[in-house]
């Protein structure tokens, strides 16, 4: 680990205005803002990430999670996963983002995790994790080490010939059908924005060190999610080799609403198939205004895998996807 | 039924004992080796190899050396001398890799040590060591997992070629009787199959860690996560050149082995010489990611099984010929052979074995070395052709019950096999199992329940002990053995009480530490039954020696009796024919006699290797496990185990029941999730982080009964102890990949079983 400066600023404007001194907000920053710290920290000790400042924003006032005038819930920016995910209102309005994150990783870590730090887990392919490997995403440039190596556990959608990473996250799958919002205060220059979830995260292409829309500055406040659906059931349901603690081979995130055995709403993400958290709008509209069957909800699924292309290692995972797609479809429309 | 487990209440032996360092290691007074400090103690953290097949060019270590704090970069120009160890007779000077550290400048594997940083902090030692610039000549390096033989398939038949590995010469062709091929041939049933285990990687929570100090430059002393210090102080003092008895080893309390702490590792060496070079203490504690690298793990195995059969299930021929890999320069024995000569009645058989050469760290004993794998392919085999034959599997092992060891020609000491398999049906309820693939459901999951026979050597190895009785009323045992966590000290108490009368909480006991009688390795599943002879003597010699004092010392109740008339039982001395009522406890003996303590010493000597031995003495068991399946979503988890194992007398069942279950746990790794894989490009262990490399956690943890019967085997020892301490892993990964048949029709011949290969 590189010796770095660690600062607590006073405020939300102090943070920003150290922040937009960085030369990115990306791969390789300079300056950086610590939540948590579980993929940070976890990325210096591996030199993957050799930040010359750390901006504490843990003691800054955003760690509430507050309901919005419209009916729908701002969550802070530092609320830990743990909170979030035993939350009341959570786990009823928004079961799918509870299940979610419980899912992931254990009781200690999402007891450090945060909100926006989930929003930007990094990768667990582990020729990131590992700088004597050659790999685009952390020096652009230096080739795919895992395209032509050990690749069970990656993307098969949103991939490119320059990176194919899993985005490793469940918090994300489910805010992608919840349809959340990311507040972002930047420097003055760009202000304050609202990011719908599905614009946050980039595909690699080629350029697969930019992970996110978020430049110098972008510190992320809170998230907002919309006011319930009312009539929706909602499930997440993940997929692994082991019961606990392992990220997902594939996982499916389902909100859907039924009148008269027909679909009239479907929210549908995939996630540990995805180089970013996969909302399906295709398994979407495969299902609204259909009845709900076995053979439909199967349709839905070969939708959402149509695009997806395998590695040497991984083309199971477009089955398994299917079936994770699938059974969650099933448990919410039982 | 006389095998269910026997709780004795009056005896220390046989007792449910709760450790007796339980409560220093949950409040954290117990020392791991990384936990010792020493003033002006340094830090020393390896460069690793990056490359796995290629010589070093150049290695730039300005950068580090200027950095504040660094004391030293080390390599092979200023490492100064490491000589080379080679084994000794009696189980010592042994090490896997046998190549000295730093010894030239070719890499043989990814993760090979190539120089040392060492400074005042880890953390600046850790950014030195990632400071120091490495250029290589790269070759590619071969990691194939298809293994072909190195060795001449024909001339293990042809000449019997002896070839040599880490405890000596091994013939390839292990065991032959009769004419299996011709056999095997004109079987009416017959079962060929390959099965395959990968590379796997021990993952004790507890780090290898070593401190070395010099206390004069003749004296080295070596705290070490090692399960065998009478073993390591024979490899330093070769390799530093001392007399054995200038080296001191400690390792007073071990995060666990697993067999990959048995011998030692280079590292030792390199904090050894480390310390020599600057004259202070020097600490190195792997990382994680360096413990897939250089300090062992299992080799990947190729298994050929082929059996042939009567149609009444009768085993006509078994042929086991198996291939393993290993490193570049070393000769571990990957023995899969090691249990199939004995586990079945068979009149013809043959098991041989190849090796194939890769660019991996050296290989080295995981739980259960060589059976473990072994008995995988062929109990698996035996599941196969019982579903071939339309037996039951527990019928089929019952028809082929050998009555003596046929690969030795010698008789059992006792073997408990079947009772082990009555037992075991009866609690799992194997009766109501129905074959047919998929034909048993529970709750709309799908069921499915395999079984296997499992067994493991058990010999001892020479122990000495020492025992102690003090005037305050307690004891206290000593020898040189470890406890790798398994509860040794625990032990150690029970046999010294169960001679002495001493009660266990005023047991003192001293282990782990190279000052005390020489002691056996953690290894082979050997410590307990190796252990009891040595403690046993030791105590007798001790209350032998207290009888003479009592009998000839001035001013004893007992002067001038005859020794032969004295008695001692439950900690007091009597004159046999007035009985122990009347007798003295010992304490206000030596009171009066002005002796803080008495003192014996016990020695056993090894049967292990034992060329001309009159009895086989194995330990035998056997899992039934049931699977449950979810199509719909390629769900398959071990819901529900039962084990039986015959191991002779349990000296503490509540020990022995977490040995079994933690095996179990493993074996649900085996089976289902554990596997080291290489990069074809570069040769790395790829996985290597808890994250990556998946092993069972609690969650993945099914309700497991164990049941222990109880048949001492007195011809091992007085206590009739054999070790239990592996066996709890054998066999149950073919039991899991049966029962996953059983549910899903698939039968996977490669563990570990993955989602992808039920997704059909």
């Amino acid at each position: 680990m590189h010796t770095f400066e660690f600062i607590r600023p006073k405020d939300a404007k102090a943070a920003v205005a150290t922040a937009a001194r960085a030369k990115t907000a990306q791969q390789g920053a300079d300056i950086r803002f610590l939540g948590g710290g579980t993929t940070l920290i976890d990325l210096m000790k591996l030199n993957v990430e050799t930040p010359a400042r750390l901006i504490d924003i843990n003691r800054l006032p955003l760690d509430k999670i507050e309901t919005t005038p419209d009916g729908g819930l701002k969550i802070g920016a530092t609320v830990r996963n743990s909170d979030l995910a035993h939350h009341p209102k959570v786990q009823r309005d928004y079961a799918v983002l509870s299940q979610a994150i419980v899912s992931g990783a254990s009781t200690q870590l999402r007891n450090m995790a945060t909100t926006a730090g989930n929003l930007l887990q990094r990768t667990r392919c582990v020729y990131f994790r590992d700088t004597a490997m050659p790999c685009n995403k952390r020096q652009p440039g230096t080739g795919c080490s895992v395209i032509t190596g050990s690749n069970r556990m990656l993307a098969i959608l949103g991939t490119s010939e320059h990176c194919i990473a899993t985005n490793p996250s469940d918090m994300c799958v489910a805010m992608a059908v919840l349809e959340a919002t990311i507040h972002v205060q930047g420097p003055p220059t760009r202000g304050s924005r609202a990011i719908p979830i599905g614009d946050f995260h980039l595909l690699p292409g080629k350029t697969p060190e930019r992970e996110t829309v978020l430049e110098p500055g972008d510190l992320i406040t809170h998230v907002t999610l919309p006011p319930p659906v009312a009539g929706s059931r909602q499930v997440y349901l993940k997929l692994r080799d082991r019961v606990s603690y392992e990220f997902a081979l594939a996982s499916a995130a389902v909100m859907i609403t039924v009148a008269g055995g027909r679909v009239t709403r479907a929210r549908v993400a995939l996630g540990g198939v995805g180089t970013r958290p996969w909302r399906s709008p295709e398994a979407e509209a495969a299902l609204v205004g259909q009845s709900v069957n076995q053979a439909n909800i199967r349709k839905a699924a070969e939708a959402a895998l149509r695009d997806a292309k395998p590695q040497s290692e991984n083309a199971f995972k477009i089955e398994l996807a299917k079936r994770s797609l699938t059974s969650a479809l099933q448990m919410a429309t039982a | 039924m006389s095998t269910t487990q026997q709780i004795q209440t009056t005896s220390p032996i046989g007792r449910r004992t709760p450790r007796v360092d339980g409560s220093l290691k949950v409040t954290g007074e117990a020392q791991y080796t990384s936990d010792f400090h020493f003033p002006g103690m340094l830090y020393a953290v390896p460069v690793e190899a990056t490359v796995a097949n290629g010589r070093v060019l150049k290695l730039d270590t300005a950068a580090a050396e200027k950095m504040p704090g660094v004391r030293a970069i080390f390599h092979r120009e200023n490492i100064g001398k490491i000589f080379r160890s080679v084994p000794e007779p009696g189980f010592e000077g042994i090490c896997e890799e046998r190549r000295p550290p730093f010894e030239d400048d070719v890499v043989r594997y990814y993760g090979q040590y190539l120089a040392l940083a060492v400074a005042d902090t880890f953390e600046t030692a850790k950014a030195a060591a990632d400071a120091v610039r490495v250029t290589y000549e790269k070759e590619k390096p071969n990691v194939a997992t298809e293994l072909q033989s190195d060795d001449d398939p024909e001339a293990v038949l042809a000449t019997s070629e002896v070839i040599l590995a880490t405890f000596g010469p091994q013939n390839r062709l292990e065991s032959e009787r009769g004419d299996a091929k011709a056999a095997f041939a004109d079987a009416p049933i017959k079962i060929d199959q390959t099965y395959v285990t990968p590379a796997e990687t021990h993952n004790p929570i507890e780090l290898h860690a070593t401190t070395a100090m010099w206390e004069s430059p003749n004296n080295l002393t070596l705290y070490d996560s090692t399960q065998g210090v009478v073993n390591l102080r024979s490899v330093l003092a070769q390799m530093f050149g001392l007399p054995e008895e200038n080296v001191r080893v400690i390792s007073k309390f071990l995060g666990s082995g697993f067999g990959g702490k048995l011998f030692p590792w280079t590292h030792c060496a390199l904090a050894a010489a480390a310390a020599r070079q600057l004259s202070k203490p020097v600490k190195l504690v792997l990382s994680r990611k360096m413990m897939f690298q250089a300090v062992g793990h299992r080799a990947r195995t190729q298994q050929r099984v082929q059996l042939g059969a009567a149609r009444d299930g009768k085993l006509v021929s078994l042929q086991h010929d198996y291939v393993y890999d290993r490193s570049m320069l070393d000769y571990h024995h990957e023995d899969c052979g090691e249990a199939t000569a004995y586990q079945y009645s068979v009149p013809n058989l043959r098991v041989t074995f190849g090796r194939a050469k890769r660019n991996i760290g050296a290989t080295a004993d995981m739980r259960g070395p060589g059976a473990v794998p072994g008995l995988y392919a062929t109990e698996s085999a035996m599941n196969e052709l019982a579903y071939e034959l339309k037996i039951d599997p527990v019928k089929l092992r019952v028809i082929n019950e050998p009555k003596i060891d046929e690969g030795l020609g010698l008789p059992f000491s006792s073997r408990h096999l079947l009772e082990c398999f009555e037992l075991g049906t009866e609690k799992f309820g194997w009766s109501t199992r129905t074959p047919e693939v998929g034909s048993m459901k529970r709750n709309g999951l799908t069921l499915g329940w395999g079984m296997a026979g499992c067994s493991w050597i058990a010999a001892r190895f020479l122990a000495e002990a020492s025992v102690q009785l003090r005037d305050d009323g307690t004891a206290r045992v000593a020898c040189a053995t470890q406890d790798i966590g398994t509860g040794t000290y625990t032990i150690l108490a029970q046999l010294a009480s169960q001679k002495t009368g001493v009660p266990l909480d005023k047991v003192e006991v001293a282990l782990g530490d190279t000052s005390l009688p020489p002691g056996p390795l953690s290894g082979g599943s050997m410590v307990t039954g190796s252990v009891a002879p040595a403690v046993f003597a030791a105590a007798d010699n001790a209350i032998a020696s207290l009888l003479n004092i009592a009998a000839m010392t001035p001013g004893s109740p007992f002067e001038k009796r005859p020794p032969t008339d004295l008695a001692f039982e439950n900690g007091r001395v009597f004159v046999k024919v007035e009985g122990a009522a009347r007798g003295v406890p010992f304490a206000d003996l030596l009171r009066r006699l002005n002796l803080r303590v008495v003192n014996g010493n016990g020695r056993s000597e090894t049967t292990f290797g034992n060329p001309r031995p009159k009895f086989s003495t194995r330990s035998f068991g056997c899992h039934f496990v049931e699977v449950t399946w979810q199509p719909e979503m390629a769900r398959l988890r071990v819901s529900r185990v039962v084990t039986v194992m015959d191991g002779g007398r349990i000296v503490n069942p509540l020990a022995g029941r977490n040995q079994i279950e933690g095996a179990v746990v493993m074996g649900i790794g085996m089976a289902l999730l554990e596997h080291t894989t290489y990069d074809p490009q570069n040769g790395a262990p790829i996985n290597s982080s808890l994250a990556d490399y998946v092993m069972a956690v609690n969650a993945d943890h099914p309700p497991i009964e164990v049941y222990f019967l109880d048949f001492p085997d007195k011809k091992i020892n007085e206590v009739g102890a054999r070790g239990i301490g592996e066996i709890g892993l054998a066999g149950f990964a073919a039991a899991v990949t049966d029962a996953v048949h059983h549910a899903t029709g698939v039968r996977v011949r490669e563990l570990p079983i993955k989602i992808e290969d039920l997704l059909v």
